[in-house]
């Protein structure tokens, strides 16, 4: 899961990581209080959960309330595209008004897992406020990397041979190990899949400060930290992604005009790969599970068939658990309660699948039944034509 | 011959009175696997399916002779679970269970260290020497017994393989699924490691997807070590950047775990890469000249 700056920052500050003062405002009346509280210096932030939002417009450093007031009334409700929006961008719904500050020097933190050791890394670099994959590409030299130990976390001395890497003048290399060793606390007692400081700075006056803070939570991880359930904003996702979440179905919303219904993840990606294989462009990326009912397809079909850009849909099932008949029940049903539209291509394939043929072929409907993958890719694909 | 599981293995279920647990357990019975007993903690003394159930896996152990593991045991307690049956001295355990935290798995993988014990999984389809020993949820009926080694993260993308090399009447000797999760017990490396060394594996299936770089490190392993055939997979070729695909460990992020790399590591490696999943047992065929 993905939380805004503000949240991660409250996080970050309860477990010692300094971070700028600060107020989220959800109105532009909002801004205008937080801005005169803190003195009117301040920085107008856009909270949505892409990264580029300074590039975008998203982010203004102000000298005065009126001035806040006015970014304010800007930056809200504003659709802010960044590399990582999309064209549409996303709306921004909420800000971040923080005391601007002297910044000597830009840094980078971060941390994440190494699979292969199944350890969690940590990385400092001086050179913050860039993206972190540019800098590995062309100077991976200057990202420095600490293996986090399990049970032992973050030592001393690891973070203070960053700190001293990364060029942090010995007056303030204390704090700055302080605050990464908070870092590396939090991110394993929260559960985080990913945490990122960028920028992380150092001050004129010397002392450090996370300015951003990206941070992701284990979704996996949440039956652990029910307090965080509230941390989710739907506005920043997909309206039928968020739909699809009800039901257990693992929708991912894509640009094509081909729905894609598979069991099972790898199954799914493979299918969504055939289609455009075959010349076609997937609309989403959906898993109904191994173990789906007919409710659940039901449900899927709903949801596949509420993209409007759907031109047709191919149904990829292996049965295994999930037994043909049963998909072939729930696709019928589905078919007779919702209407269908479009052409929908059928490739079964596992358990049951004589049975589950003859109540497609005795359902009435004109479903096209592919003998393969292959040829179900290019049904649909013609289909969709 | 076959690897890691055969008809002398002897199966313990934990979870074994679950729903889960019962019909998979009774599956594999089905099979003919030899299934011994089962753990459920405050039902030991019971009996399920005709067999004993323990309150514990060192109980199970100790009276069934069990060598091997099955888990079908909730998220929040299946790293518990694992840790448990490594303790009692279970050679090969096999974790079902989709969901567990990345936390509890990286604790996992430091207590496996120092235990002369495989994992395979979490988050997987279990493992298979046709007709001889099923651990886990695949569909029995569609594999047959011969000598393709299957490796594979994703469960219904193994059966797609191997229901293509059955169709073309291509048996398999032992079918690995190693989990979609970011931290697994058993690498490509590991199970390509295994199939490579059994003389009765003539060719080896590599199925992989996006995320980490599993596949990049088996590659580089089987172009300097492995001369049967391999034929390789990646799922999520179209998958977006930043987005995880179902399996919690397929992400492409930071740039990193993309299919195109992984591809041209494995077509460096020798290894023959299908572009499409519809190939995958013709490609075998091909290459093993049949």
């Amino acid at each position: 899961m993905k939380i805004h700056e503000y949240q991660g920052k409250a996080i970050l500050a309860r477990y010692g990581v300094p971070v700028p003062k600060g107020k989220v405002a959800f109105t532009v009346e909002e801004a205008e209080a937080a801005a005169k509280e803190l003195g009117g210096f301040v920085v107008v932030k856009a909270q949505i959960h892409a990264g580029g939002r300074g590039k975008g417009g998203g982010v203004k450093v102000v000298k005065t309330v009126e001035d806040a007031v006015t970014a304010a009334r800007n930056i809200l409700g504003m659709q802010l595209v960044t590399h990582q929006t999309g064209p549409q961008g996303q709306k921004v719904g909420r800000l971040l008004v923080e005391e601007a500050l002297p910044i000597e020097k830009e840094l980078y933190l971060g941390i994440t897992l190494d699979r292969a050791s199944g350890k969690n890394v940590f990385m400092a670099s001086s050179e913050g406020g860039m993206e972190i994959e540019e800098v590995a590409h062309h100077t991976p030299e200057k990202i420095l990397k600490e293996v986090i130990e399990p049970g032992i976390g973050l030592s001393g001395y690891q973070a203070r041979k960053m700190a001293f890497g990364i060029g942090i003048p010995a007056g303030s290399v204390n704090a700055a190990a302080k605050a990464m060793m908070a870092l590396a606390k939090a991110y394993d007692e929260i559960d985080c899949s990913l945490a990122e400081i960028n920028p992380f700075i150092l001050l004129k006056d010397g002392r450090v400060m996370a300015l951003d803070a990206k941070i992701n939570i284990d979704d996996n991880a949440m039956f652990r930290h029910p307090e965080f359930a509230d941390l989710r904003d739907l506005a920043e996702e997909d309206p039928l992604e968020v739909e699809a979440s009800k039901f257990s179905l693992n929708y991912i919303k894509l640009d094509g005009n081909i729905a894609c219904m598979v069991n099972g993840a790898g199954l799914a990606m493979a299918t969504m790969d055939i289609v455009k294989y075959a010349g076609g462009e997937p609309a989403n990326f959906l898993d109904v599970g191994g173990g789906a009912n007919e409710e659940q397809i039901k449900n899927a079909f709903r949801i596949l068939l509420s993209d409007t850009a759907v031109k047709a849909v191919f149904i990829n099932i292996f049965g295994g658990i999930l037994r043909c008949d049963i998909l072939a029940t729930g696709v019928v049903n589905a078919a007779r309660e919702l209407g269908i539209s479009v052409p929908i291509v059928i490739r079964m394939e596992g358990t049951n699948v004589a049975e589950g043929k003859k109540i497609l072929a005795e359902s009435g409907f004109n479903f096209g039944v592919a003998d393969g993958m292959m040829d179900g890719a290019q049904q649909v694909v013609r289909a969709a034509q | 011959m076959s690897v890691l599981v055969n008809k002398n293995t002897r199966l313990l279920v934990q979870g074994y009175t679950g729903a889960q647990g019962t019909f998979h357990a009774t599956q594999s019975i089905n099979y003919g696997t030899t299934v011994v007993g089962g753990v459920t903690p405050g039902k030991g003394g019971n009996t399920h399916l005709d067999r004993p159930v323990f309150n514990t896996v060192a109980d199970c152990v100790k009276e069934t002779g069990a060598n091997a593991s099955v888990i079908f045991v909730p998220p929040p307690f299946a790293a518990d679970s694992i840790m448990e049956a490594a303790d009692a001295g279970v050679e090969l355990i096999v974790c079902i269970t989709e969901g567990i935290p990345v936390r509890d798995m990286i604790a996992v993988k430091q207590f496996l260290k120092e235990r002369n014990v495989r994992l395979i999984g979490p988050n997987c389809p279990g493992i298979i020497t046709p007709n001889e020993c099923r651990i886990g949820i695949m569909p029995g009926h569609i594999f047959k017994p011969g000598n393709i080694g299957v490796v594979s993260r994703s469960g219904t993308l193994t059966y797609e393989a191997v229901g293509q090399l059955s169709a073309l009447g291509i048996g398999q000797s032992t079918c690995i699924g190693i989990g979609g999760d970011p931290i697994i017990g058993t690498t490509h490396l590991d199970a390509i490691q295994l199939l490579n060394a059994d003389p009765d594996t003539h060719a080896i299936i590599m199925v992989g997807e996006i995320g980490g770089n599993n596949e990049e490190i088996a590659a580089a392993w089987i172009k300097e070590n492995v001369t049967k055939p391999v034929i390789g997979f990646i799922a999520g070729q179209t998958a977006p950047e930043g987005r995880r695909m179902g399996h919690a460990g397929a992400i492409v992020a930071g740039g990193s775990g993309k299919a195109e790399d992984k591809m041209a590591a494995m077509e460096a490696a020798g290894i023959t890469v299908c572009a499409s999943p519809a190939e995958i047992g013709q490609k075998v065929k091909e290459r093993l000249g049949l």
